[in-house]
């Protein structure tokens, strides 16, 4: 589902325009100083789409963000501590160039795999926060992503504290074969748990949070928010399309769309995240630490 | 026995004489009472769900049904459910629960289905929930994959105390051919993904994720229907035999370990 998705996704937000693989839409438009929606193809300067924290001023389209970013936009400054930063995958079913793959995206990322969890402070809230990169091939869920969020539940289950899961993701890692599957299970129990010992969990739904991952943790907050516009669904557009073989309304799989059907509580704005996140945490009791611990 | 090939299963499993739950629950079970609808939406007849007897124990039978024919496979959507399926599911597990009754789950799903209606009455909320449902569920969930164990549309049905797999039954993160197509962009190479995507019985039981082996007739279940359900019969009074007899929380942390320990990495 992964790579398809990525391809529905571009195909959808850019009109069949073909994406090269280096992600630059237009070569005409040099990559560092302009950003073109790929929305509604509005063009912007990049340094005021990146004040706007990745923001289209035009259409409200909530574009993607590396995990550094969503850090830096979420947390206090200087309380995040990781987990697990050195944990890789393995090759379950020997898929040819597997390990090259991640390894790329390692490099590219930065992070060993499409997650980073650890515990930070929202507001002075303290937290587990766990952030899908989507770069990270397409924040698939594989052995790694799953043990990683279980891990990030078991902790904050032991330490009573809540879970703040930013969500993005094509679905399961298919390279890893039936093991991946098994990471919904895995990571939806570890989510049962934390919510059987009366703990908090948020999801933050961003682009694009689809199939496996959909049907698994993603779903399972108390309290769903996304973000304006994105993605969010459990089959992919073009699977549907083929089923049905009609046009699909404009707004299908959006998070406006799943709001309208019951399935997201609020969609808030960047720029508002971070202050939602600790107002939900304080109407649960959770204490506000006035100053961050070193 | 000679053991055949994950393509060849393939295409054993896809033959039009392979029973179904529909062959196998007069034979197995007794007194089977079918119980309809999710209370909220309505009844996905691609989920048939009841209370029955086995060797006279009560126990609730949540089955995917396959049809055996156009008809049939027009009714049940080609075992392809929709969200109301699985909250059906759900409801009468939990009904299960309250009477302490074991739940034995039947598996045989090409996945979920993937429409516009499914999607807008949450799909992925329908099984994420019951993936956290059932890894909770205070009583004995025994899973057998006869057939197609496609996806999350299966493991919705598959959280289980043990998982067992008729011999020739193949469970996969997606189907070979989405497989071929998403990660080649060649579904023409089915085939080839079939045998490197380790889909069958004995591949699932080195991953951990299936605990046992059901035999079927020899050459296929289609040979010996009645064999194959014997088989199944007989594994299924044990199985719930023995784990009913676990203390519930210890049974309940055997169920999160059977989970929690898939995965491969390394630190
Ligand atoms: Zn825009």
């Amino acid at each position: 589902m992964l790579e398809d998705l990525f391809k529905v996704v571009r195909a959808r937000f850019n009109d069949g325009e073909e994406e090269k693989s280096d992600g630059s839409s237009d070569i005409n438009i040099p990559k560092d100083l302009l950003f073109k929606c790929p929305r509604c193809g509005t063009v912007a300067y990049m340094e005021d789409f990146e004040k706007n924290r990745k923001v289209c001023a035009a259409c409200n389209y909530h574009a993607r963000l590396t995990w550094q970013e969503r850090l830096q936009y979420t947390a206090d400054p200087g309380t995040f501590v990781e987990f697990d930063a050195g944990m890789t995958g393995k090759n379950p079913i020997e898929f040819p160039d597997y390990e090259k793959k991640v390894k790329a995206a390692q490099q590219q990322c930065g992070t060993n795999e499409a997650i980073v969890t650890g515990e930070c402070l929202i507001h002075g809230y303290r937290c587990v926060i766990g952030i899908m990169d989507s770069n990270f091939m397409m924040a698939s869920m594989g052995s790694v992503v799953g043990e990683k969020i279980t891990r990030a539940f078991e902790y904050a289950t032991e330490k009573k504290l809540p879970v703040v899961l930013f969500t993005a993701s094509g679905g399961a890692r298919m390279q890893e074969g039936i093991v991946s599957l098994m990471q919904m299970a895995k990571t939806s129990g570890a989510a049962a748990r934390h919510s059987q010992a009366g703990q908090l969990y948020v999801t933050v739904l961003a682009d694009p949070t689809t199939g496996g991952v959909t049907a698994s943790f993603a779903s399972l907050g108390d309290i769903i928010i996304a973000e304006p516009k994105v993605l969010i669904g459990f089959a992919g557009r073009r699977v549907i399309q083929g089923t049905i073989k009609q046009q699909l309304p404009d707004d299908f799989q959006t998070a406006e769309f799943m709001q309208e059907n019951g399935f997201v509580d609020m969609i808030v704005e960047r720029t508002m995240m971070r202050r939602t996140l600790a107002r939900i945490m304080k109407l649960h009791n959770y204490p506000k630490e006035e100053r961050p611990k070193s | 026995m000679n053991k055949l090939t994950a393509t060849e299963r393939l295409a054993l499993i896809r033959l039009k004489n392979r029973p179904t739950v529909n062959d196998y629950i007069p034979v197995i079970f007794n007194n089977f009472l079918e119980l309809h609808g999710d209370r909220h939406y309505g009844d996905d007849p691609a989920i048939m769900c009841g209370i029955a007897t086995l060797n006279s124990v009560p126990v609730t039978v949540i089955a995917q049904v396959k049809g055996r024919n156009i008809e049939e496979n027009k009714r049940t959507n080609f075992s392809m459910p929709h969200p109301e399926g699985y909250r059906k599911a759900l409801r009468v597990a939990k009904e299960a629960e309250k009477f302490h009754r074991p739940v034995i789950c039947l598996v045989d799903t090409p996945g979920a289905f993937c429409g516009v209606e499914a999607e807008k009455r949450g799909q992925g909320e329908a099984i994420a929930r019951n993936l956290m449902e059932f890894m909770t569920l205070r009583t004995p969930v025994i899973s057998v994959v006869l057939g197609e164990g496609g996806s999350g549309g299966a493991l919705a049905l598959a959280v289980c105390d043990e998982l067992a797999m008729l011999e020739n039954a193949l469970y996969s993160v997606i189907s070979p051919r989405g497989f071929a197509s998403i990660l080649w962009k060649d579904p023409g190479r089915e085939k080839e993904a079939c045998e490197l995507m380790k889909i069958t019985a004995e591949d699932a039981q080195r991953f951990g994720v299936c605990d046992r082996i059901i035999p079927e007739a020899v050459g296929g279940a289609q040979n010996d229907m009645k064999l194959t359900a014997s088989n199944l019969a007989e594994y299924l009074s044990e199985a719930v035999e023995r784990i009913s007899q676990f203390d519930i929380d210890i049974m309940l942390e055997n169920r999160y370990n059977k989970f929690r320990k898939i995965g491969m990495f390394e630190e």
